[in-house]
């Protein structure tokens, strides 16, 4: 019997040793090319929401075009002291000491927690004048957290592109975010009508093609109604006050110049 | 038992899928496209492969009480290792399968292979009974994944067969096809064909 014992135990230890040392050596030596693939997965986000990404695009000369900053939300200026560079913006959110709760009367889009810090690409020209802000936002589906990217123009209005990038919404329903002709709508569309309120939502059903509002509305989602009012609230509440609208308003007066 | 037999057998005379009903979960799960479904299939087929290998060579020093930890722990250090290689070689996929990749730890097929076979038999044909249960495995994925990737989205392997409405082509896409419970339609009428070709497969009447 007390051999028996031995044995397990000698058996367990050596099992858990070999498997250990296996598993270990496989997770550290593949480690750079893992970091290196989501950080390539990040960039690819960011060029597609600003429709940078074409099948032949190289990723990171592109990229490299884009400037990082860190904005702090709650007064609209730019944080120096962090590395925007290696900051997660959907990470943070999960972070106590790099998030804040939302005051339930703010709110609107049913988010709860959002980071402290947002963090806004910034895609220059060759005179290095701000040509596309790219903006990280999230909102609530019906059955998970979206995060995505809004691009606005050199006006800080129009829509250049618009995308979520990791959504768990029901294929073929909410899923259809994804669809590419659906994304193509935003194009063009304003996000702050003439008395600087954010008024760009989706519509009920199909998008008026003309009209006064025509500007603000994209095609609804058939059949995913949940989805389609989470977008429009957290489109509201990423672009009011609460989200990056002190910061729009800086750079618009050129209080902040990136 | 010879190895063709070992290899071939599971696939249509004793599918773990249709016959032993084990592993229709992620079945269910990473269906939706070809693609995943091929690289899950390489997974698992490697991951019940080794496992039993691996429970094979040490089969004669498995302490009985410990036994199923033992196995279990082998599997999940298999499944892990299979893990990092995707993320690292294959990471857009490894992003639409990701949690389902984890499950293959929980797969009922790779437990009760090493069980039911790599307990009492020789490595090597432990090994090949790992391969050839992965192969039936892989048959049904690939049968269940290409329908519901023809009819939900009108691709194979992500070339366009059918114009979609939403794209101006002719076809409106079956939404079912794209839910996880179209595949038990798809099982259902494969384990009816396999069982009306070889009645012995269904179970007796009680």
């Amino acid at each position: 019997m007390g051999n028996n014992v031995g044995k397990t135990v000698f058996v367990a230890f050596a099992l858990c040793l070999v498997c250990s040392v296996l598993v270990s050596t496989t997770a550290v030596s593949l480690k750079d090319k893992q970091a290196q693939n989501a950080a390539l997965d990040m960039k690819k986000n960011v060029l597609s929401a600003a429709g940078l990404l074409n099948k032949d695009t190289d990723v990171n000369e592109v990229f490299s075009k884009f400037s990082t900053v860190l904005v702090n939300l709650e007064t609209g200026e730019i944080v120096e002291d962090m590395d925007s560079a290696t900051y997660d913006q959907k990470e943070a959110q999960k972070k106590p000491d790099l998030s804040i709760a939302i005051p339930a009367d703010a709110d609107l889009a049913g988010l709860s927690r959002r980071a402290k810090f947002g963090k806004v690409f910034v895609y220059k020209d060759e005179q290095d004048q701000p040509q596309i802000y790219i903006f990280h936002i999230t909102s609530k589906g019906l059955w998970s957290t979206m995060y995505g990217f809004m691009a606005l123009g050199s006006d800080l209005n129009t829509v250049k592109g618009f995308g979520y990038y990791a959504q768990g919404e029901t294929p073929g329903l909410g899923g259809e975010v994804d669809n590419p002709k659906w994304k193509g709508q935003w194009i063009g569309k304003s996000v702050y009508n003439e008395e600087e309120v954010v008024a760009l939502k989706l519509s009920k059903a199909e998008a008026p093609k003309e009209g006064a509002v025509a500007e603000y509305r994209v095609d609804g989602l058939s059949g995913a109604t949940i989805t389609a009012n989470g977008i429009s609230s957290s489109i509201k509440y990423w672009f009011s006050n609460h989200g990056y609208g002190k910061f729009i308003d800086m750079v618009q007066a050129g209080e902040v110049t990136i | 038992m010879k190895i063709k037999e070992l290899v071939f057998d599971p696939i249509l005379k004793n599918n773990p899928i249709a016959l032993q009903i084990l592993g229709v979960c992620s079945a269910l799960a990473v269906t939706v496209q070809l693609k995943n479904v091929i690289v899950m299939c390489a997974a698992v087929t490697l991951v019940i492969a080794l496992a039993n290998m691996s429970v094979s060579i040490i089969r004669n020093h498995i302490p009985g009480s410990i036994r199923i930890i033992v196995q279990m722990t082998i599997i999940a250090s298999l499944v892990i290792i299979a893990e990092q290689f995707l993320k690292a070689f294959l990471f857009d996929q490894w992003k639409t399968m990701a949690v389902y990749v984890g499950l293959i730890i929980t797969n009922c097929i790779v437990m009760g292979r090493t069980e039911a076979f790599a307990l009492k038999n020789t490595p090597i044909a432990s090994f090949f009974d790992g391969i050839g249960n992965g192969l039936g495995y892989s048959f049904i994925l690939i049968f269940v994944g290409f329908f519901r990737e023809l009819f939900g989205s009108g691709k194979v392997f992500g070339y366009t067969v059918f114009e979609l409405t939403k794209d101006g082509g002719w076809y409106q896409a079956n939404g079912l096809a794209l839910l996880p419970p179209s595949a038990f339609f798809l099982i259902g009428l494969i384990i009816w064909i396999l069982r009306t070709k070889d009645p012995s497969q269904v179970e007796p009447q009680a």
